[in-house]
């Protein structure tokens, strides 16, 4: 890696003072920027470690009866704390990576990062969840702007992620066989006003909904209800480990396999 | 009297395994020589271009800078050499084209050396290689073999006729009658299959620390190699002209090789060199990025095989046509891979009677291909044992008995591609297998699989294989430029213990234990009497190191052979001691003795008296208690073995997972049980890596998709199951003194068809008539041949 300067403050203020220089990089638990880093693939000024700030970490409930995620919860964390409030986010994030990616990477680092084919943005989306940070409050819908994009501005932290908990819910990932990141990775969520279908590692456009399937699950939540239901394959990545027809297919394969799961 | 659980036999903990585990491994990397400097190496991003410019002069100013090296710098170099010279069809020696330390008018293939920074840290080299101006004018790459071979096509070399390495043909006065079988024949399958290119992925990434000491003019290279004399010789030699009394090559601790430590590299070389330049040790430490574009790389065959059978499915002939990919410059032993590695053994366990192999050698803008676990055998039993289970499936017979049928059942039996099988029981180890494997019970489990949804297939696999590599006077006609014999000295220290020093070298194998257990019982002490050396040119006889499972079938044999010299001397000295006459003197358990009397003297105290040779006959033999002993293998050793694999395949993903595997295997004597089984589990590991999940994929511009582990996906413990593996069918060998014959590779050769096989069986349970799926046979390819 390129030399660097390094801050580790351990509030939110001081994290936007350190952040607002030219050239600097907020570092969650740093499983894609750090490997980025290592390959000269990247070359920040500064590097802001948001790892000692406690005021984003953490899982607790709202009074709304969401389950807020702080920004700079582990995985690992996430997997153990929302096991009996959500077990199916719990379930996800103790899929993610290895031990040792699940006790450094965050939520936070996730869902900013962005990757096509990460796991947390298919739960975000398909839970409707909102997206806090110091600024403001942004909802899924409108946080994903494609592969690697979100709505984040520059410097700006996300502090927690609010998921309202659903009725039922599955998240079904078929795997990179090298990576093992989400070839396909499909979350489906059931609630009292109807169903959110969010899915991952599938499209050139980063997580989506899948609408068909929502609407037809929410007329009836079973896995008749989807069967034979299908993406078209435009759209959809292809690459060494499936083409575009492939991953289309399993984008169905996995939905039922959700709805099947979903408790 | 030894411990019971040390001899031949005993299936003993590694004793290495306490310092791996523990940290107190000494690996290359590990090696810090003081006053060392770092280098790092500019590689080209292309895969095929003119080197225009290459301007070192902003680079040689940046801070910690000691000296860039360039193309330039080794002109008056030696290149990397070959070490086999194979001969084409025609009579006529293969094309065989420069390989410089660094680039030199050319790169060719992402990855080959442009420039070398010498500098104060790893750092500072990497910053200032970057400073280096390069200009490269793009030529086209050249990445598929067939069009590589074209007329017109871009040549890789320009000083060669073409990219054509070799053509090969085996045997080649075979071929019009093979031709004139498959005429005749009363079914002929076809199959067209690639064997896809592979790396290696040793645990431990390759270093190397050069050292010059300038008061005694000496050169010393600590590397990660499999063999250590062979990397010293063709270095001193031929590369950089040190002969090998100011030469030592150490390689201490290796983290695996799986042959592609076997090779000289360009950075070792450099490292040599560079050390006496800058007169500075210089250290050089591969990332694993690097290592995806600078090892040599494993397999890549495209391959057709016809098997022509008689009206009662007799085999009565075999021809294939087969396209190696050689990569951009021939690495140390490449051109025998896909020849006399892979050709002779394309009988296997089969009696057919007429065999030709064509090979043809290509060259292409990618890395170097060279031997990998198995190396051309694993290549000719996966093409061999896939047409045999389609003409099977085309004849509508039953695999096992179609194998059955054919199996050479005489030994020793001599094949028409010119290897001698000493002795094998195919029948009894099928045996085996088929117990072990519970085949009868097959057909419930299928339905069991196929209640909850899944197509379940039964793949059978049988091979053999060359090992104990291998006859020095054979390899030589046959175009190896080195000797292939191995060399042990069994060095007895006063007080009884013994140190052997061995041409073999450990990377994972277990020698450390598994040699001092077969001393342990030639003599009747403790195993931990003994150490095993190896490693370090400065301390070991000239030996040839590790690969091809030669080891204990070679280095043993070497190794016994001294131990008996030491024997021979000690009895003599034993029969002075008790005044009896040499041959009335036994050694058993440690205890010499004069037959029909109560005397005996115990080995330390022969020992003792060889060194402190007070009482001793100096009249008749000299003191001291040490013998070095080489040993040239008169016949390769034939390990065989039966192989199944039960596999699931979601027909709605199309993922196969692995349900059962079960390895019979004849591998002749066995020292330790426990390290075998650990050398078949890692072997079937590492094949079904290959069947189900590894490749290595260039682009049409030669850029390699699969350059790290979030593409090349390596097998991981959940990808495998629990194996079943037995290996009490045993035929020893006839022709070495411990009447084994190796075992490292069998797995990787025996496990790949056996897996593809089960696949395709499960597709056809399901109703698909899938004929063939290449390798990594993938949920996403096996979901495209399900949909086709």
């Amino acid at each position: 890696m390129y030399a660097f300067d390094f801050e580790r403050p351990s509030t939110l203020a001081e994290a936007e003072k350190a952040l607002a220089g030219e050239d600097a990089q907020a570092l969650g638990g740093g499983q894609t920027l750090i490997p980025t880093l290592k390959q000269r693939l990247a070359m920040p000024e500064k590097l802001v470690s948001l790892g000692a700030i406690q005021e984003i970490k953490g899982v607790c409930k709202g009074d709304d009866g969401a389950l807020c995620v702080g920004g700079g919860t582990t995985h690992a964390t996430v997997a153990r704390e929302a096991a009996a409030d959500y077990p199916a986010l719990a379930a996800l994030a103790a899929h993610i990576g290895d031990p040792a990616v699940r006790n450094r990477g965050t939520i936070g680092g996730s869902i900013a990062n962005n990757d096509p084919a990460a796991c947390y943005p298919a739960a975000v989306l398909a839970s409707g969840a909102t997206v806090v940070t110091n600024k403001r409050k942004i909802a899924a819908d409108d946080y994903f702007k494609g592969m690697f994009e979100t709505a984040l501005d520059e410097g700006e932290i996300i502090t927690e992620v609010r998921f309202p908990v659903p009725e039922k819910a599955s998240y079904q990932k078929f795997e990179q066989p090298a990576s093992r990141f989400a070839l396909v990775g499909v979350f489906v969520a059931k609630y009292a006003d109807g169903v959110r279908v969010g899915v991952t590692g599938a499209s050139e456009g980063g997580v989506f909904r899948w609408t068909e399937a929502e609407a037809a699950l929410s007329a009836d939540f079973s896995t008749g209800a989807v069967e034979g239901m299908a993406r078209p394959a435009d759209g959809m990545m292809s690459d060494l480990h499936g083409s575009a027809a492939y991953r289309a297919h399993l984008v169905g394969v996995m939905t039922r396999r959700a709805v099947a799961a979903a408790s | 009297m030894p411990k019971d659980h040390e001899g031949i036999g005993a299936g003993t903990k590694r004793r290495e395994d306490v310092r791996f585990l523990t940290g107190a491994g000494n690996y290359t990397d590990d090696i810090n020589v003081h006053g060392q400097a770092h280098v790092h190496f500019l590689r080209s991003d292309v895969a095929h271009g003119r080197l225009k410019k290459v301007d070192t002069a902003a680079a040689e100013g940046m801070p910690g800078v000691i000296r860039v090296f360039t193309g330039a710098d080794f002109e008056g170099v030696g290149g990397l050499p070959c070490g086999w010279c194979v001969t084409d069809r025609h009579g006529q020696p293969m094309q065989e084209p420069a390989h410089p330390v660094l680039a030199q008018g050319k790169v060719r293939h992402v990855g080959d050396p442009i420039a070398a920074v010498v500098a104060e840290t790893a750092e500072q080299a990497r910053d200032a290689a970057e400073a280096i101006e390069v200009e490269i004018e793009d030529l086209p790459a050249v990445i598929d073999m067939k069009a590589a071979l074209e007329e017109g096509a871009t040549k890789v070399h320009d000083d060669l006729t073409s990219n054509l390495c070799y053509d090969w043909g085996f045997v080649e006065e075979n071929r019009e009658a093979v031709d004139k079988a498959i005429k005749e024949a009363a079914h002929v399958t076809t199959l067209e299959l690639k064997n896809q290119r592979l790396v290696a992925n040793p645990m431990e990434p390759r270093v190397a620390v050069g050292d010059f000491n300038r008061g005694t003019g000496e050169h010393t290279l600590y590397t990660t190699s499999q063999n250590p004399h062979v990397i010293r010789l063709l270095m001193g030699a031929f590369v950089l002209g040190i002969p090998e009394h100011k030469l030592r090559v150490v390689a201490p601790d290796v983290g695996g090789g799986f042959g592609s430590k076997i090779f000289h590299y360009a950075e070792e070389a450099f490292c040599t060199f560079a050390a006496k330049a800058v007169n500075r040790p210089v250290k050089w430490t591969s990332s694993r990025s690097e290592a995806f574009i600078s090892d040599a790389q494993g397999r890549d065959h495209v391959t057709k095989i016809e098997l022509a059978l008689d009206k009662d499915n007799n085999f009565t002939a075999i021809r294939t046509e087969t396209y190696a990919n050689m990569g951009a410059y021939l690495s140390t032993f490449a051109p025998s891979v896909p020849t006399w590695l892979h050709g002779t053994l394309m009988a296997g366990n089969y009696k057919t009677p007429n065999i030709y192999v064509n090979v043809k050698a290509v060259f292409t803008n990618t890395v170097p291909v060279d031997a990998y676990r198995g190396a051309g055998r694993p290549e000719a039993t996966y093409q061999l044992e896939r047409v045999i289970d389609k003409a099977a499936r085309e004849l509508g017979v039953d695999p096992i008995a179609l194998r059955r049928q054919n199996f050479v059942t005489e030994f020793p039996y001599a094949t028409p591609v010119a290897v001698e099988y000493d002795t094998g029981d195919y029948h009894g180890t099928m045996d085996v297998l088929e117990k072990m494997a519970d085949l009868s019970g097959f057909e419930a489990r299928r339905k069991e699989s196929e209640a909850r949804g899944k197509l379940r297939g039964l793949g059978l696999n049988c091979y053999i294989e060359a090992c104990g590599i291998a006859p020095s006077q054979l390899v030589g006609q046959l175009g190896a430029r080195a000797g292939l014999y191995e060399s042990a000295t069994v060095r007895v220290n006063a007080t009884g213990g013994i140190v052997v020093m061995t041409g073999s070298h450990s990377h994972g194998q277990g020698h450390e234990t598994t040699f001092p257990q077969v001393i342990a019982d030639m003599i009747g002490i403790d195993a931990d009497m003994i150490e095993i050396e190896h490693g370090d040119t400065a301390n070991t006889p000239m030996g040839m190191g590790t690969y091809g499972s030669r080891s204990i079938a070679v280095g043993g044999s070497a190794m016994v052979r001294a131990a008996e010299k030491v024997i021979n001397k000690a009895k003599k000295i034993a029969a002075h001691l008790m005044e009896a006459s040499e041959a009335d003197v036994e050694l058993k358990d440690g205890q010499f003795s004069v037959a029909g009397t109560d005397k005996s003297v115990a080995w330390g105290d022969v020992t003792l008296a060889a060194y402190v040779p007070h009482n001793y006959p100096l009249d008749e033999i000299e003191p001291g208690l040490e013998e070095t002993a080489f040993y040239d293998p008169s016949n390769f050793t034939y390990p065989a073995g039966a192989y199944a694999c039960e596999v699931e395949v979601d027909p709605e993903t199309g993922k196969v997972e692995i349900k059962r595997f079960a390895a019979a295997d004849d591998f002749g004597n066995i020292i330790n049980p426990m390290i075998v089984d650990g050398q078949v589990h890692g072997g079937i590991g590492q094949g079904i890596g290959q069947a189900l999940l590894e490749n290595c994929v260039y682009d049409e511009s030669g850029q390699i998709l699969s350059a790290s582990f979030m593409d090349y996906a390596m097998p991981r413990a959940d990808d495998v199951p629990f194996y079943d593996v037995d290996h009490s069918s045993q035929t020893p060998c006839t022709h070495n003194p411990l009447g084994v014959k190796g075992c490292g590779e069998a797995g990787a050769i025996g496990s790949p068809p056996a897996v593809v096989n089960a696949v395709i069986d499960a597709l056809h349970s399901g109703g698909h008539k899938v004929d063939h799926i290449d390798m990594p046979v993938s949920p996403a390819r096996v979901w495209a041949a399900m949909n086709a």
